[in-house]
């Protein structure tokens, strides 16, 4: 039985010794904490410390455990390691935080590969061999999925990188047939992995197999995310999330190590579980965003037919100043063009002001605001804007019944009422604010010409009570907070 | 450890990342996915492995190269999360 085999492979792994099985058990705890005190920001701090502890263990257990030839050179990939990763952590804009993300992410997927092909050249060092001194069977399939995920992970994480920050177009592209393209590559790449596994005696064609996994599924990355639109970069970035995690935990399974199991599962969930919540918040399906080309088609329904001018209403600074501060209660939306103006400094202050004159405002955020979740609440709290007044849609839907003023900056979609009425819409059925509620809406943003992604006219621009504020968003609240001075 | 035991773990650890993730409130997902980032990154202990012997030329410089990979995601992924949380404050009136 291989079962049997494998058995007696891992008390011979190193002769990893008991304590050090727990200890990894240890490190996948703190990992668990580390998640866990994300439920709320006062823990926050604490549970990424318990990450830190978790993955500390986690690498001096294995440097103990196994007899180094190479201390020094392992020392100085650490540190070279760890200068890059601290000097990027400590330089990059929060406003680029989606890239830097799928950056990393690029880094675990690529990290998976070399680990993997490190494995399959090197079997005797991971103690993954039989009696007979071939590769298990249950490695080798382990190995083919972990270095597949991993490379998969690795061109579409680059991918989605290059999309996210401006240096490749974030329209889809669309290669024909590319569905049958695609299903046809990842069947060939399963194939290959059930012919490596049953290849048992291990004959010089093996060689070639694992190098053809590996550059079919550097492909396939390749293939998936290019045609997917920027509008759904959130969901792919949570996507290739769960992916970085999934190749993590097949390595783990390669290893027998619990630490990388329990990583794996967490970091695959949460990614998987990300994935869903935008998908939902956007009421798109997760299989029609990974069949892309949304945003693709806009010339058929949007700018097909010359949109009509409709009458709307334009104010000033002045205006909005002297409405706001008129009102008891606001409702601010921010949304992606807040952050792209670098509005959010202003914005801050200028609600900083409104509060002092006695009203109460209110910030809320649309799931799928900003270009990855959470995006938004964090570039409000680097504005040191308080996290208590910050809510989410569900929270704060029914209070705009009694909000004397909403205040629009950046975002579009998401106040859009035709998601909620006109069914021939590209956004209908998903969740937006009920700005129409409100008595008086302002809405910045810079011409009226531009329309969301996803390329439809809001009715929100022509309501009665609404009040059109066009120029640059930061320029706009500045001249506000100047009025209310 | 045998096959079915690892697959135990496994199992159980998606279920608990399942209920955990829930937990999370959404103001933090964007920290959630640094962290899980640099969670991810224990693969280096895969990484260490084959660097350690030098049995192999090629898979201890794999092995070295997926350490380097490793240690940005690392403490890069560490060190942007908890800058990041440092920012999510209570009032304390400043200004």
């Amino acid at each position: 039985m291989s079962f049997d085999l494998l058995a007696a492979a891992a008390d011979g792994l190193g002769g990893t010794p008991a304590w050090a099985m727990l200890a990894y058990l240890a490190a996948g705890v703190f990992f668990i904490l580390a998640l866990r005190g994300l439920s709320s920001p006062a823990t926050s701090r604490a549970g990424n410390r318990n990450g830190m502890i978790g993955m500390a263990i986690a690498l001096v257990t294995t440097l103990v455990t196994h007899d180094i030839a190479n201390i020094v050179e392992i020392g100085i990939a650490i540190f070279l390691g760890a200068i890059v990763g601290v000097t990027i952590a400590r330089k990059i804009a929060m406003t680029a935080m989606p890239e830097l993300v799928a950056g990393f992410h690029s880094l675990v997927g690529l990290a998976a590969v070399v680990v993997g092909l490190a494995a399959w050249l090197n079997p005797g060092a991971f103690g993954i061999l039989d009696a007979a001194g071939q590769i298990l069977v249950v490695s080798r399939i382990e190995l083919g999925l972990g270095i597949a995920i991993g490379a998969i992970t690795f061109s579409g994480s680059v991918i989605a990188f290059l999309k996210l920050s401006g240096r490749m177009s974030g329209s889809p592209i669309l290669l024909p047939a590319r569905h049958i393209i695609n299903l046809g590559t990842l069947a060939a790449i399963l194939g290959l992995i059930a012919v490596y596994a049953m290849s048992g005696a291990g004959g010089p064609g093996e060689g070639m197999l694992i190098v053809w996994i590996t550059l079919l599924a550097f492909a396939i990355g390749f293939l998936l995310i290019i045609p997917i639109g920027g509008a759904d970069m959130p969901v792919v970035v949570s996507m290739l999330n769960s992916y970085s995690g999934w190749a993590a935990a097949a390595m783990g399974f390669t290893l027998g190590n619990t630490a990388m199991i329990i990583t794996g599962a967490l970091v695959g969930s949460s990614g998987a579980i990300l994935s869903y919540i935008m998908c939902k918040a956007m009421n798109r399906s997760f299989i029609s965003v990974i069949a892309g080309g949304f945003g693709a088609e806009d010339g058929a329904g949007g700018s097909g037919e010359p949109r009509e001018q409709r009458p709307y209403k334009q104010g000033s600074a002045d205006d909005a100043a002297f409405m706001l501060e008129q009102a008891e209660k606001v409702i601010v939306i921010p949304g992606y063009g807040m952050a792209v103006a670098q509005a959010q400094h202003a914005l801050r202050e200028m609600c900083d002001l409104l509060e002092e004159k006695g009203v109460e405002v209110k910030f809320a955020i649309h799931p799928v605001a900003g270009r990855m979740p959470g995006h938004m609440n964090v570039l409000l709290a680097e504005a040191s804007v308080d996290y208590d007044k910050v809510f989410e849609l569900e929270d704060i839907n029914s209070e705009f019944a009694t909000a004397d003023v909403a205040f629009i900056i950046g975002a579009n979609d998401v106040v859009n009422p035709a998601a909620k009425t006109d069914k021939s819409s590209p956004i209908y059925g998903m969740p937006v604010f009920d700005v129409d509620k409100a008595k008086q809406v302002f809405f910045i943003k810079r011409s009226m010409g531009g329309v969301g992604y996803a390329g439809v006219d809001n009715d929100v621009f022509y309501m009665d009570q609404t009040v059109m504020l066009l120029s640059d968003a930061k320029k706009m609240v500045e001249e506000i907070v100047k009025a209310l001075d | 450890m045998d096959f079915i035991s690892i697959l135990s773990i496994f199992v159980l650890a998606c279920f608990v990342g399942y209920y955990v993730v829930w937990s999370v409130t959404p103001a933090l997902h964007t920290p959630l996915m640094a962290v899980t980032n640099a969670i991810s990154s224990v693969i280096i202990v895969g990484a260490l492995i084959a660097a350690a012997e030098s049995t192999d030329p090629m898979a201890k410089y794999l092995g070295l190269a997926g350490v380097v990979m490793a240690s940005i995601n690392i403490f890069g992924g560490f060190a942007v999360t908890q800058r990041m949380l440092a920012m999510y404050k209570k009032k304390e009136k400043k200004q």
